[in-house]
């Protein structure tokens, strides 16, 4: 997970990731598509496969990078775990709202009985 | 109809992260909820378990305001900053920094507070000290959703981003 977070944070190995999304490809083709030289990339590329991100599997002579899902799933439970927390902090405002508008007049009642603190 | 209680994240310009949410009371009671020590202990809390001993917030222009965190196991973690801008209830502005720095330097945080119909529509933005450090933000925090669980997210980058990088 933090292996994730820490090769993804780099720039250049953001955006191979993303495309790879699209399917595997050759490093020659990334290095073209990224503008950056073929040794650059084959270094982020270790990293990358270093962290799980992707796997190499060799074509003739070029080496084809593809994304493995495993990580990037972990992350997106992570992610869904972390959002979760910023909503679960909404909800609780909004109770403290409900709480509040009950006590003010002038606004809709839902319910009575509870005083303003 | 607004959206009410979902969450929406976006980047208005290249060095700043936005979210809204709408909610369901006049602004005058969601900006006491955000501004009052005694209502936002109960809820700006984060992870379950997690409570809110310090919250100190000294409401005008040039005062400071400072947040502390609890957690089941022990773990403090606290950010502080100090007022800019104030207009009751609509407009705060503030500076912003963790005490473990994460976020690349302080940054300036708006809250807007906008009524409709009895709703509002609460604005949340941070504005980075550069755009390399909004994208660094962005993508640690994998971006939507993610704006602003500040105590988590907090928690985990400082124990794991300060030692490799």
């Amino acid at each position: 997970m933090m292996a994730t977070l820490r090769a993804l944070a780099e720039p250049n190995r953001f955006q191979i990731v993303e495309l790879l999304r699209d399917g595997p490809r050759p490093v020659g083709a990334m290095a073209d598509r990224l503008g950056l030289r073929q040794p650059q990339v084959s270094k982020h590329l270790h990293v990358l496969s270093a962290a799980g991100l992707v796997d190499v599997r060799v074509d003739a002579q070029r080496r084809i990078y593809a994304l493995r899902p495993a990580p990037l799933e972990e992350l997106e439970v992570w992610l869904e775990k972390f959002r979760r927390l910023w909503e679960d902090n909404f909800q609780r405002l909004d109770a403290v709202l409900e709480e509040l508008t009950a006590g003010e007049p002038g606004t809709k009642r839902k319910k009575r009985g509870r005083t303003k603190r | 109809m607004t959206d009410f209680g979902k969450l929406i994240v976006t980047t208005p310009s290249d060095r700043e992260i936005a979210m809204t949410r709408v909610f369901n009371a006049p602004r005058n009671l969601v900006f006491d909820a955000w501004t009052r020590p005694d209502l936002v202990r109960r809820w700006l809390l984060g992870p379950p378990g997690w409570t809110m001993p310090v919250c100190e917030i000294d409401l005008r222009v040039g005062g400071t305001y400072r947040f502390e965190w609890l957690g089941q196991d022990g773990t403090r973690m606290g950010m502080g900053g100090i007022y800019r801008e104030i207009v009751i209830p609509e407009r705060i502005v503030n500076t912003q920094l963790f005490d473990v720095d994460w976020t690349g330097g302080e940054t300036l945080g708006t809250l807007l507070f906008t009524e409709q119909g009895g709703k509002t529509t609460l604005t949340n933005s941070v504005l980075y000290s550069s755009r390399e450090a909004r994208d660094a933000a962005l993508r640690t925090r994998m971006a939507e959703g993610v704006e602003a669980g500040y105590a988590r997210l907090d928690e985990i980058l400082a124990s794991n981003f300060s030692e490799g990088n």
